[in-house]
């Protein structure tokens, strides 16, 4: 590898971005003034090039302390890391929410995606324009879902600096944003967690009982909250136990693909290349998912103490957390407990005393979809492109740089948690034969309380609406996400379980529950989900590249039109659809085409 | 005394292919099997030298018990497995993933693909006059090889040529995502201000005729590109001691690109810039 680097110098300021995360460079061959010694010695090799995984935390260093990324700073980057600056401008241009090109300090994000265009996005966007104009130091940019669905519309602000400073406004009036926006650090401080949780201090639940109990910066709260008892029941059952008591419980990835942990788990730990490593998928990006945003920040301790009995049981000594970019209190909570967990012997070289070594290092995603898919998220970690790589080999013989890996969605290990307590048996009885256990729902659009709702598995769409108190006029239910579907209003009875929704033809995907009244115009509602899709397609394959294009060209032809006048697009919408669930590579392009399908055939949307 | 190597004895395994018995190889992929047993699979980002990236989709076959179609160039044949090519869901596939390239990018260069279009009944037009396409302009800014991005697929095979499969210069990534990714050198920049050592093996392995020799392109945009009046010579380039086999193309007696058979044991159709673009002495008749 010889490497070019052009001519531009990085800004001192840009430089302690840099610096700041990989400390002072050693020499002139890492970007340092050339000195006599740097003559006699080279550096390269695998040694010099084994540190790129740091190059996603390297872009997002000058992106938060500069609010863009210029070639001078790319380039310095490089050297230090020893990565071809033509990867890391690939690498760079694949994230939403990293800019090549110079912009205001401050970016707000407004989302516009399902849930708050239902509550209002679009005059928020045109009163924030209005306001943060040319000039005003604020880039405004229009954003898909950023988890806040039950407190639409919502808007997030960034301001670069040293350190950079976050606001979050929602509900958001266009002078809470400009607020927000202009001086992050007045802005009113954000609701706590628990406020997401209609049932916060109810009895009997299982995944949700501490959020709003706890104080979820306090380590000491949390162990006098039940905090630990599974972690220390894991060491007592040992690895090959703790697998056995998973598997037995019957839990599923609480993720989408409903796969048995259990399976995942033993998959893993039976792999005999090491190390193995442990990955914690937080990259929660499904429009109108937040479930996992309401656990780590209200019971952060839980996550942790899950990672490390799921790393315990695989055989790990690392995991990643792998932390949506658009979670900036999430991100800082979870710093905060893994630092005192290891401060306080539960992470590190000698896990309670117990001879068990973990860590867990968490990583921030950069605004994309698709790094939630499993392998996208290893190449992300990586420092690549987060594109899917083809399957097999599958993640348990070869996933996170090149070694056997058992991802989990924050969910799926925090349900290990009451897995260990009240053992498998216990565990089992919860929901129904093939789902068992407590499910998290979330709950948003025209219903009273929107939220995150814990019911156990077997409750049906009609229970979790009457939880959340559905509003009249409901038209259609959208479950799963932008890549589930849509359900009638008549059909509350389906039961939210992974073989109920099924039966029904639809799907459960990632828990969420978007109930929709007459006055969303349906058409404009497929033409947003075709537009995140098209957006968020990482552009590896044809099916998907393209055809996510042409879906939305199709149903923008079609949002005003219905019957005959539809029907010739709603056949290519069909034939382009087919294909791209057939023939693209990864989960994306295979369900992109999902919630438009269901919308045509189960709400006759176009009829 | 000549010896060629015979590698390591590889086992075979049967599967069945179209309800046929196949007999390959272990590792065998089942393209691999395809065109062992004479079935044309149409192919694009697959590389004779190069690992399959399976971008392309346009060779997705059918397995039973699958849940969706697996591209035929990357999927290793495995022993029992009930492999179908040509079945409606593939054709329907291949179809519609030909109409979608057909309609964003101009394909006019790319070998074999009007017969594919032909024979699968793909109809590009059919997505209407707006259909967003890539609409770029060839860049040229070197007097070697010209890069016409509006002729490219995304298939990556020009990043892998240039990266840790055979160039090691990395000068080249897909930057942007979704239908706004395109191939660049950091920035955007000219190649000139790039790590290209111009060795040119990314033409070797561009399968649209998007990377091409700066001589194929001006004689192709002055109507004088004749394939059929080309002759195909290889011999051994003189540069240095290696002894890389190329492949001189000559029409009117003018050098007008150089290739290099893929099936060279050293080289696999690498060159470096001198034997790709360094024939001007040849034919110097001064």
């Amino acid at each position: 590898m010889d490497l070019h680097f052009g001519d531009s110098k990085p800004t001192d300021e840009e430089r302690a971005a840099v610096d700041g995360l990989l400390g002072p460079p050693e020499s002139s061959w890492e970007g340092a003034d050339r000195s006599d010694a740097d003559l006699r010695w080279a550096r390269g090799g695998r040694e010099a090039r084994d540190r790129r995984d740091l190059l996603l935390p390297g872009l997002h260093a000058i992106n938060d302390r500069i609010g863009w990324i210029s070639e001078g700073a790319l380039d310095y980057l490089c050297r230090r890391l020893t990565v071809p600056p033509a990867e890391a401008y690939g690498v760079a241009t694949f994230y939403a929410m990293f800019s090549l090109k110079p912009r205001p300090a401050t970016v707000l994000h407004v989302c516009t995606d399902l849930a708050c265009a239902a509550a209002g996005a679009p005059e928020l966007c045109a009163g924030v324009e209005e306001r943060l104009g040319l000039g005003s130091g604020v880039s405004v940019e229009r954003s898909p879902c950023l988890g806040l669905c039950e407190r639409a519309p919502a808007a997030l602000a960034i301001k670069a600096g040293d350190p950079v400073r976050t606001a979050v406004s929602a509900p958001a009036t266009v002078q809470d944003a400009v607020l927000a926006a202009s001086s992050p650090d007045s802005a009113p401080e954000e609701p706590p967690a628990a406020l997401a949780v209609p049932q916060a201090g109810q009895d009997g639940l299982m995944l949700l009982h501490r959020v709003g109990a706890v104080d979820p910066s306090s380590l000491d709260d949390y162990r006098a909250h039940g905090g630990y008892t599974a972690l220390r029941r894991a060491f007592e059952l040992g690895p090959a136990g703790v697998i056995r008591e998973v598997t037995d419980s019957g839990l599923v990835g609480r993720g989408g693909a409903a796969f048995p942990t259990g399976r995942k788990w033993q998959a893993t730990a039976s792999q005999p290349d090491r190390p193995h490593y442990l990955v914690c998928n937080a990259d929660e990006s499904e429009p109108g998912t937040f479930k996992d945003r309401v656990l780590m920040e209200g019971d952060p301790y839980a996550l942790v103490e899950a990672m490390t009995i799921a790393g315990y049981a695989t055989g790990a000594h690392r995991g990643y957390l792998y932390l949506r970019g658009e979670y900036p209190r999430a991100l800082r909570l979870l710093e905060h407990a893994v630092g005192q967990a290891r401060a306080r012997g539960l992470l590190g070289d000698d896990v309670l005393g117990q001879g068990y070594a973990f860590d867990i290092e968490i990583r921030r995603g950069a605004g994309a979809y698709i790094c939630g898919e499993e392998t996208a998220l290893f190449n992300s970690i990586e420092g690549y492109r987060g594109e899917p790589r083809s399957k097999p080999p599958f993640p348990v013989e070869k996933g996170l740089f090149g070694k056997p890996t058992v991802e989990n969605n924050v969910e799926t290990l925090v349900n290990v948690l009451p897995v260990l307590t009240m053992g498998a048996p216990a565990y089992a009885k919860i929901g129904t034969g093939r789902s068992t256990g407590p499910k998290l729902f979330c709950v948003s659009g025209s219903v009273q309380r929107p939220g995150v709702y814990e019911v156990p598995f077997g409750a049906t769409l009609g229970d979790v609406l009457t939880l959340a108190g559905v509003r009249d006029g409901l038209r259609a239910v959208l479950l799963g996400g932008a890549a589930g579907g849509f359900v009638r209003a008549d059909e509350l009875d389906i039961p939210l379980t992974f073989e109920g929704t099924r039966e029904a033809g639809t799907t459960l995907g990632s828990g969420l529950v978007m109930a929709f009244d007459d006055s969303v115009p349906l058409p404009r509602l497929l033409l947003r989900i075709a537009e995140f899709f098209r957006d968020e397609s990482c552009g590896q394959c044809v099916p998907c590249r393209v055809g996510t294009v042409r879906q939305e060209e199709a149903l923008h032809r079609i949002v005003e039109r219905t019957g005959a006048d539809a029907a010739g697009d709603i056949a290519l919408l069909r034939e382009v659809g087919r294909a791209m669930r057939d023939a693209s590579i990864c989960g994306l392009g295979q369900t992109a085409w999902n919630a438009v399908e269901s919308a045509i055939d189960r709400l006759g949307a176009y009829e | 005394m000549t010896v060629t190597p015979l590698g390591i004895p590889r086992r075979m395994l049967e599967f069945t292919l179209d309800g046929e018995e196949a007999r390959v190889p272990e590792g065998s992929t089942i393209l691999d099997a395809c065109r062992a047993a004479g079935k044309d699979v149409p192919t694009l980002c697959e590389g004779d030298t190069l690992r399959p990236k399976n971008a392309c989709r346009v060779c997705v076959v059918e397995v039973e018990g699958a849940r969706t179609l697996v591209p035929a160039c990357s999927r290793k044949a495995e022993p029992g497995m009930e492999v179908r090519t040509d079945t409606e869901r593939a054709r329907h596939s291949r179809k519609v993933v030909l109409e979608l390239l057909a309609s964003s990018v101009d394909l006019s260069t790319t070998p074999k693909v009007a017969g594919w279009l032909q024979e699968y009944e793909a109809k590009p037009d059919r997505f209407g006059p707006d259909a967003a396409r890539l609409n770029e302009e060839p860049k040229i800014d070197n007097d070697l090889y010209v890069r016409d991005y509006d002729k490219c697929i995304l298939c990556y095979k020009c990043v892998d040529a240039c990266g840790d499969q055979w160039q090691n210069s990395f000068a080249i990534s897909v930057a942007g995502r979704g239908f706004d990714a395109r191939i660049a050198v950091e920035h955007d920049a000219p190649l000139t201000d790039s790590a290209c050592v111009y060795c040119g093996n990314c033409i070797e392995v561009c399968p649209t005729g998007a990377l091409s020799f700066k001589s194929e392109f001006d004689m192709r945009a002055a109507g004088t590109w004749d394939e059929s009046a080309q002759t195909e010579t290889t011999t051994v380039c003189a540069y240095c001691g290696v002894g890389c086999n190329l492949t001189l193309h000559v029409q009117d007696n003018e050098i007008v690109k150089v290739t290099s058979p893929h099936d060279n044991p050293v080289t696999h159709g690498n060159l470096c810039i001198k034997g790709r673009f360094g024939y001007q002495h040849v034919q110097n008749r001064d």
